[in-house]
């Protein structure tokens, strides 16, 4: 009699392990990956902690179950002339060891997970000048920003944070349901329109981390991210003290022509602030609830030039650091080279084709008129 | 005496009545046997429907900056696959698995209201259509199977300057789920009713085969789920349509309202789509390995004990949402206790082929993959609910990766297994059995290349639901691995389709009993009459069939229960 499994134990032993092994390589290969396996903050250390815990819990039941089904699956095959099997019906006492054994370890396990819930946001402070910061994550569709109450600073698109800092993060919808999450730093919690959520969290490595909106929110929830750039003190308060500034005034003429179209026929300012323009501080567009959002609905740009994302990372700075210096938007003689390989171009001149269904609507503008508006935003640093 | 000889008078016949026709005979039946069977074939057919928007979805992740589906379509997609998957594949195909089966084993004539019966159908095959009719509007169903509101809600109620769902999407997703629910009730009540009350003389609760029992626990899930989904869309109606603000937080409501009732619909859904597949693996494994189940009571009893304890862990779905930290140590405890009766399940069926005698046929595979995946499920499932760790892996592919160990892995390889053995007695007719083991390896093999690596995927960071991905993650390998593993999942059902085409048409004859079985459903013809049974069987122990053919080592000689 054929015993196809025979063929089938060769497939098992070969497939299982192929499988495993090849994801592994994969996941070695995944450098640049947002991956949570990489913690830099006493949280994720904390999350993955536990990840590794259940991984090396869940391979030994994993090798020890399935190794028990196989086996059994040799060792009493079905053979010529082999007789018909003892009738068992069953027997309590290793029925009440396989229910009290995992029984026993299973609330072993649960102790250290709600011991560790409790505890998660309980972390010192590493940084002695700045021991803490907080700052509110606003959702939108889609795109985060970012304000920081104390430092009278409102951006968008990237999270800065000082390095070691305990940073307390209010975030706040007032739209759909989005979810906070930076995997390298911090696990998800969700942004609820009327439940002010609450993360407090520390980064502890200088760099920069992908964070994404992790709850579905709508048709562009794919492009929810931001970035996350951890600096030293010096290199924070250097930042810092530069966003406080208000926007200064263009000495370039075409930046100077692109600030005119900004404030007029653009018509930018029916949605975005400038401080020093159409704002006289970040906290004028905000109103009694405390979101600028709720007056202007698109993202403050007074410093727009140091961004490296536009509207979640739907477009990326080309150089990889920012608009202001971004190669593909040199503009030579008042005209873009390559208009269509800078992504500011693009998306000033069809905000609807980059990202649809996005809530940036501009004017039809020509083309020098959008040289003019990229010459202004990167003037704004 | 003169005699009177009636005489035919030729050219007069009686038209035939509509149920009298081939079709009719199908539309008006209230035979829990046909139903049974339409049930199925509908389950398949929209098998075949969310598994093309699988391969959709996987063709427009394949590689990174996909363009093969918009955005906006590739929602409907998403949504639609999961929708479809759940409510019109696997609770129908399971629903008709019951309606043949649990009759036949316990020896009823048919199920308790055949009407009824026949109406839950009927609705099942409407509200199916009906969901799917959405597509014709390009207006299919956008928010996830999760409808999480404020999102669903209309632009007005949602907020300033936002994109909610002004279209009719929303609304198809609400009112087929509504028809869906009707139908379920009147299915749950007539098997409660049915199991409980007509049941074979001799076979007391303690003696019902464990298909039966499940399909007793789920029907008082289903009972006791619904009604929470059901207000749930009701109060989302009255919000798109007229004006009241259950969901919508600037005028006095709560989104999170509906996380928690479509949640404590929706953990207790999970169990209604494993535990009569639970049920299954339960009648097949001990046919297959010549021993009675192995702790038959504690099968039974933890399937009891997932039915409650599974009304009690909707809120593990809603970790991150920030809720107190003691509810949330509660809902840890009570996902904690739900892995301890799923465990003693898995040891009760590894018991159950230790000592046996063990036939690799094509139902057995199917069980044996089934043990061997659901771990996998189970495992995963665990470490979800390591609280801290979920924080990080919620709404990512680990999820995803979770729940298709234990819907495909589970469900639907109890499924297979389920239908290989006992298309036999539905049609008289054995499937092919190359082409099962074929199909068999095709799947486990594309399940796992599929699925397995989406765990990584989640601990790599990539997120649910986006419809696209950047190059420079690291997450390309993976995605097109899986993608390659969905069209091998994709090939393994065409062979299924193409066993079943070709095993009706010309399948071995297969006797009223091929496999030598324990129950009551073998003991009459293949396929059954349309009574079942000529004489109603008087049930013994819980092996009536096993007690008919060994009357000298029969279970009630031996074994007390």
């Amino acid at each position: 009699m054929r015993m196809p499994i025979f063929r089938g134990m060769k497939h098992w032993g070969k497939i299982i392990p192929a499988v495993l092994l090849s994801s592994l390589l994969f996941a070695a290969c995944g450098g640049n990956s947002p991956t949570i396996l990489n913690p830099t903050g006493p949280v994720a250390v904390h999350e993955a902690n536990f990840f590794w815990f259940i991984l090396s819990v869940a391979t030994v039941v994993f090798v020890i179950v399935e190794g028990l089904l196989i086996w059994s699956i040799i060792r009493y095959r079905q053979r010529p002339n082999s007789p018909a099997p003892r009738q068992i019906h069953g027997n309590n006492t290793v029925e009440f060891i396989w229910t009290v054994v995992p029984s026993l370890f299973l609330f072993a396990v649960l102790g250290g997970t709600i011991y560790t819930m409790f505890n998660l946001s309980n972390i010192p402070s590493t940084n002695a000048s700045i021991p803490e910061i907080r700052v509110a994550a606003v959702g939108h569709q889609w795109w985060w920003e970012f304000d920081y109450p104390n430092q009278h600073v409102v951006t968008a698109d990237t999270l800065y944070l000082p390095r070691g800092a305990v940073v307390t993060m209010d975030l706040l919808s007032r739209n759909v349901i989005h979810s906070f999450w930076v995997p390298s730093i911090t696990g998800k919690t969700d942004v609820i329109p009327g439940h002010d959520n609450m993360k407090v969290f520390r980064a502890d490595v200088p760099g920069e981390y992908r964070g994404m909106c992790a709850e579905f929110c709508g048709a562009q929830h794919a492009h929810m991210n931001f970035n996350v750039v951890v600096l030293d003190t010096n290199a924070f308060n250097a930042w810092l003290s530069n966003e406080q500034q208000k926007a200064q005034t263009p000495t370039d003429l075409l930046a100077l022509q692109g600030q005119k179209i900004f404030t007029g026929t653009g018509g930018c300012t029916g949605c975005h602030g400038i401080v020093g323009v159409n704002l006289t501080s970040f906290d004028a567009a905000k109103t009694n609830s405390g979101l600028s959002a709720d007056a202007l609905v698109g993202p403050n740009l007074t410093h727009f030039a140091e961004r490296q994302l536009i509207s979640g990372g739907v477009l990326i700075a080309s150089d990889g650091h920012n608009w202001a210096n971004d190669p593909a938007c040199q503009l030579v003689n008042g005209q873009l080279v390559n208009k269509d390989s800078c992504g500011l171009y693009q998306w000033l001149h069809a905000p609807q084709a980059v990202k649809p269904g996005n809530d940036m609507v501009i004017g039809n503008l020509s083309d020098s008129q959008i040289y003019a508006l990229i010459a202004y935003l990167q003037s704004l640093k | 005496m003169a005699t009177r000889t009636i005489v035919e008078v030729p050219g007069v016949e009686r038209r035939r009545r509509l149920d009298e026709t081939y079709i009719g005979e199908w539309l008006m039946t209230t035979d829990h046997k046909k139903i049974g069977v339409m049930y199925m074939l509908t389950g398949f057919a929209f098998f075949l429907v969310g598994g093309l928007e699988a391969l959709l979805i996987r063709t427009q992740l394949a590689v990174p900056n996909g363009h093969v589906l918009s955005p906006q379509v590739y929602d409907q997609i998403f949504t639609m696959h999961g929708v479809t998957m759940i409510f019109l594949f696997v609770m129908p195909t399971l629903t008709g698995f019951g309606n043949y089966i649990v009759p036949l084993m316990i020896g009823a004539r048919d199920m308790a209201f055949p009407r009824l019966n026949a109406f839950g159908y009927w609705l099942v095959l409407f509200g199916g259509v009906f969901l799917n009719s959405s597509f014709l509007f390009a207006a299919a169903p956008n928010n996830g199977w999760f409808n999480y509101a404020p999102l669903t809600e209309l632009n007005t109620a949602c907020g300033n300057a936002v994109m909610c769902s002004p279209g009719i999407n929303e609304d198809f997703w609400l009112l087929g789920i509504l028809l869906l629910g009707i139908s379920s009730i009147a299915g749950s009540l007539n098997f409660v009713v049915m199991i409980l009350r007509m049941r074979a003389p001799g076979m007391t609760i303690n003696r019902m085969p464990l298909f039966t029992w499940m399909t007793l626990v789920t029907a008082f899930l289903l009972l006791f789920a619904l009604p929470s989904l059901t207000a749930a869309s009701v109060m989302m109606l009255l919000d798109r349509h007229l004006g009241t603000h259950f969901y919508t937080f600037a005028s006095g409501g709560d989104p999170l309202l509906w996380q928690h009732l479509f949640w404590s619909f929706g953990h207790p859904e999970v169990y209604i789509l494993i535990l009569p597949v639970f049920g299954m693996i339960s009648e097949i494994l001990p046919v297959f390995a010549r021993k009675p189940i192995f702790g038959y009571t504690f099968i039974a009893w933890s399937g009891v004990a997932i039915g409650f304890l599974s009304f009690t862990v909707w809120a593990h779905h809603m970790f991150a949402v920030g809720l107190p930290l003691i509810a949330q140590a509660f809902f840890a405890a009570s996902t904690t206790l739900i892995a301890i009766p799923t465990a003693v399940k898995i040891f009760n069926w590894i018991a159950t082929i230790w000592f046996g005698k063990v036939s690799l046929k094509v139902p057995m595979l199917f069980a044996l993959g089934f043990i061997a995946m659901f771990l996998i499920g189970g495992l995963d499932g665990a470490a979800l609910a390591l609280v801290p760790f979920d924080y990080q892996v919620t709404d990512t592919y680990f999820v995803v990766s979770h729940l298709h160990y234990v819907l495909f892995g589970g469900s639907v390889f109890g499924i297979f297994a389920g239908f290989y053995y006992w298309f036999p007695k539905i049609s008289g007719k054995l499937m092919n059995e190359r082409l099962g083991q074929v199909q068999f390896w095709l799947t486990l093999i594309g399940v796992n290349m599929t699925f397995f690596s989406m765990h990584i995927l989640g601990l790599l960071g990539m997120p649910r639901r986006i419809y696209t991905y950047p190059d420079n993650l690291g997450w390309n390998e993976m995605n097109l691995l899986q993608t390659a593993g969905a069209f091998i999942l994709g090939i393994a059902i065409m062979v299924f389709f193409w066993n079943l085409i070709i095993s009706l048409r010309s399948g071995e004859p297969a006797g009223d009993d091929p496999w030598d079985a324990f129950t009551l459903e073998w003991d009459t013809t293949s396929p059954p009459a349309h009574y079942n049974f000529l004489k109603i069987p008087t049930v013994r122990s819980r092996r009536p069939f096993y007690d008919k053919k060994n009357p000298d080592i029969a279970d009630w000689k031996t074994a007390t229960h």
